[in-house]
């Protein structure tokens, strides 16, 4: 199954050459243009990974990353910035990205990233399924 | 006003040299006028207050000697006169008239008394009716003679020094006499005045000192020592006081400067005088004004010394001063230059990455859909042509990338460092290149370098930028020398020298500055610039020398801790 992945980020061009290239490489990618589109997606849909650009106009990638984690707290998000808003995607790491990358990201090391967060977090939702069956499995006494 | 005459004086305009030149006259001028005004105005009015003092100091003793002498005079006068009223008082006329009893009156006045020369007894008309004495002056009449007159009007008279028969200088006294039933006579004496000369000298005068007695009309009673002889017009100016005694200054007709003192008789004619010359009376005083002269002027000369050289050490100072004012400022206008230059190209960098990373992925696009692709023709043209794009904007990412880390704020972390060790870590990064290029390093590292506090990450970073400047500069085998050594107040000293092919010195001045680069399309010209703002950031100075054809030598020092740890952590 193909990982679902949110790409948010408000330069139409990077987002749609960069979601072909991430299709190419086995991944189902939905594309937004703002934060405010992001979190609306985020919240209809269960997303494997969400890509956040930090800056972004009207609603920040930092706004949509808080919103998006109170709806979505196990969903990862990766934070892309420019060079410039380091500080912005360190406080993104406080606010519990996964990870972030500076731009112009190399498309194989988002790949890598991408993987590695949904990987930790399909382990992670493994790991709950696992504790709910044991739990039913203790409750109602198979 | 007042300001712009400060101005004028102290803030002159100009070519520096002549400027200081200036400044420095103006202020040794203004300095000695300040310093030598108010002691030339003390030495001025001690001068007269001292002249005036020492004068009364020294006319006070020739005052009182004339003073005395004149009593003397007087005393002597006043004798002879009281002796002449009495004997016109204790004879009468018949007595007096008889020749026998005015030989013995003569002769008894002779003997008591000195001076006595002859007596007469003249009558109410004028007549000489009785006569003792050397001359054969009987029936001589006087009733035209000033004697006579004045004797009539005053009741006494005493005469002016004339010369008598015997040509001997000698004066007349005279008395009226007026019996109880009117009868008047005088009685008329002649006196010798050897007892004036005699008087004279036993004053005791000072050397070069004169004093002799003058008539009110101004003829000399008595001889004198440079003025003339008895009865001579005196050369001197009559004193234009004649009621007391007075002192003036005079220039005689020998040309000498002289102090005159006058004083005045009381009961006859005479004016005794006293001449001293000015250099005599006033030898004290020459001497303590040649002291105070020289006093003057000693001061004067130490002054004037001490305050070229004390203007000299304060010219030195501004000068000094306003060179490091004048480095500052070139600092700091370098320091905005950057500042605004690193804003600059935030926003520069930051506006080409969004396209930037949009080409990237465009290209990265192209290249995954042509490799997805079965080979056609041209293929492997149209993947390096791709390549190339690529190729380019990661230059340009590069060129970006340090863009923004020139400008970026960044957090240092201070710590304690040690330089050798930083050298060796730079050293490997670069290993490769000097092993391709078979480039001789050479390490004097200082064994006793001490650790100072400083940010391991950007020390990195400026070791990184000057090696990989002289790896640049010198052709393979060349070499390249790292030596480190303590500093001045517990710093450090690291200096890197090469034998590449050196700057040239319009280039040196430049070298600093953002976006300045000698490699053309192979630099950002950002890499020395970057090193300059981190050294400054850490408190520490750069600086280069080098000689075209020889090579170039760059040496860095960084203090025991940052000046301001507050400035670089904000």
């Amino acid at each position: 199954m193909k990982i679902k992945v949110l790409l948010a980020d408000d330069e139409k061009e990077f987002v749609n050459a960069l979601a072909q290239r991430l299709e190419l490489r086995d991944l189902s990618v939905t594309t937004v243009y703002s934060g405010e589109g992001a979190i609306e997606m985020a919240e209809k849909i269960d997303f494997g990974v969400i890509v956040l650009d930090v800056l972004m106009p009207e609603i920040t990638g930092i706004d949509a990353l808080k919103k998006i984690k109170k709806a979505k707290p196990n969903t990862p998000v990766i934070m892309l910035t420019g060079e410039a808003t380091v500080e912005n995607a360190i406080q993104g790491m406080k606010l519990g990205a996964f990870d972030f990358l500076m731009k112009p990201a190399d498309t194989e090391l988002l790949v890598g990233k991408i993987t590695q967060a949904y990987t930790l977090k399909y382990e992670h939702e493994e790991r709950i399924r696992q504790a709910e069956i044991e739990n039913i499995i203790n409750t109602r006494g198979w | 006003m007042y300001k712009k005459i400060i101005n004028n004086l102290f803030l002159l305009e100009g070519e520096p040299q002549n400027r200081y030149k200036a400044l420095k006259r103006n202020i040794i001028i203004i300095m000695v006028l300040i310093t030598t005004l108010p002691l030339a105005t003390m030495i001025i009015i001690n001068y007269f207050q001292y002249r005036s003092h020492l004068r009364s100091q020294i006319i006070a003793p020739l005052y009182a000697m004339a003073e005395k002498t004149k009593h003397s005079f007087e005393l002597f006068l006043d004798q002879r006169l009281a002796i002449i009223r009495f004997v016109s008082t204790t004879y009468n006329f018949e007595d007096l008239s008889n020749e026998k009893d005015i030989e013995k009156i003569l002769l008894s006045l002779k003997k008591e008394w000195s001076g006595f020369v002859d007596i007469g007894l003249i009558n109410k008309d004028g007549e000489l009716v009785s006569y003792a004495g050397p001359y054969s002056l009987l029936g001589k009449n006087y009733s035209e003679q000033i004697s006579f007159q004045e004797t009539q009007i005053k009741g006494k008279y005493i005469s002016n020094v004339f010369l008598g028969h015997r040509k001997s200088p000698h004066i007349v006294i005279a008395v009226q006499h007026i019996t109880d039933k009117g009868q008047t006579w005088i009685l008329r004496a002649t006196i010798d005045t050897d007892f004036f000369d005699n008087l004279i000298s036993s004053m005791g005068l000072p050397r070069q000192t004169d004093a002799f007695l003058i008539s009110k009309d101004g003829f000399l009673q008595t001889d004198s020592l440079y003025y003339g002889n008895t009865l001579e017009k005196c050369p001197l100016p009559l004193p234009k006081i004649q009621f007391r005694s007075t002192s003036f200054e005079e220039t005689d007709d020998k040309n000498r400067d002289i102090i005159l003192v006058s004083s005045p008789f009381s009961i006859a004619d005479y004016i005794l005088v006293i001449a001293q010359p000015q250099s005599v009376a006033l030898k004290s005083w020459y001497a303590f004004r040649t002291d105070m002269m020289i006093i003057f002027l000693v001061s004067l000369v130490i002054i004037v010394f001490s305050i070229i050289k004390m203007t000299d050490v304060l010219i030195k100072r501004i000068k000094t001063s306003d060179e490091h004012r004048e480095k500052v400022l070139v600092e700091l206008q370098h320091a905005q230059k950057l500042s605004s230059i690193g804003r600059l190209a935030t926003g520069v960098a930051h506006e080409i990455n969004n396209p930037l990373a949009i080409i990237n992925q465009k290209a990265g696009l192209m290249n995954d859909l042509v490799e997805r692709t079965k080979d056609f023709d041209k293929k492997p043209k149209f993947v390096d042509l791709t390549n190339a794009i690529l190729n380019s904007v990661e230059r340009c990412k590069k060129i970006t990338h340090r863009l923004l880390c020139f400008s970026k704020r960044i957090d240092v972390k201070i710590e304690p460092v040690n330089m050798n060790h930083i050298i060796h870590e730079a050293l490997e990064f670069l290993e490769k290149e000097i092993l391709y290029r078979k480039m001789d390093i050479n390490l004097n590292l200082s064994e006793s370098l001490v650790s100072v506090k400083s940010d391991h990450g950007q020390i990195q970073q400026i070791l990184l930028n000057l090696l990989t400047n002289a790896f640049a500069a010198i052709e393979d085998l060349g070499r390249v020398e790292i030596e480190t050594e303590n500093g001045k107040d517990g710093g450090i000293k690291v200096k890197i020298t090469d034998n590449g092919c050196g700057i040239p010195k319009d280039v040196i001045k430049n070298i600093f500055d953002p976006f300045f680069s000698t490699k053309k399309e192979n630099g950002t010209g950002l890499g020395l610039s970057i090193t300059y703002g981190i050294i400054k950031k850490l408190g520490g100075k750069i600086s280069v020398d080098s000689n075209p054809g020889e090579g170039s030598v760059f040496t860095f020092e960084l203090p025991e801790k940052p000046n301001d740890m507050e400035t670089i952590n904000g």
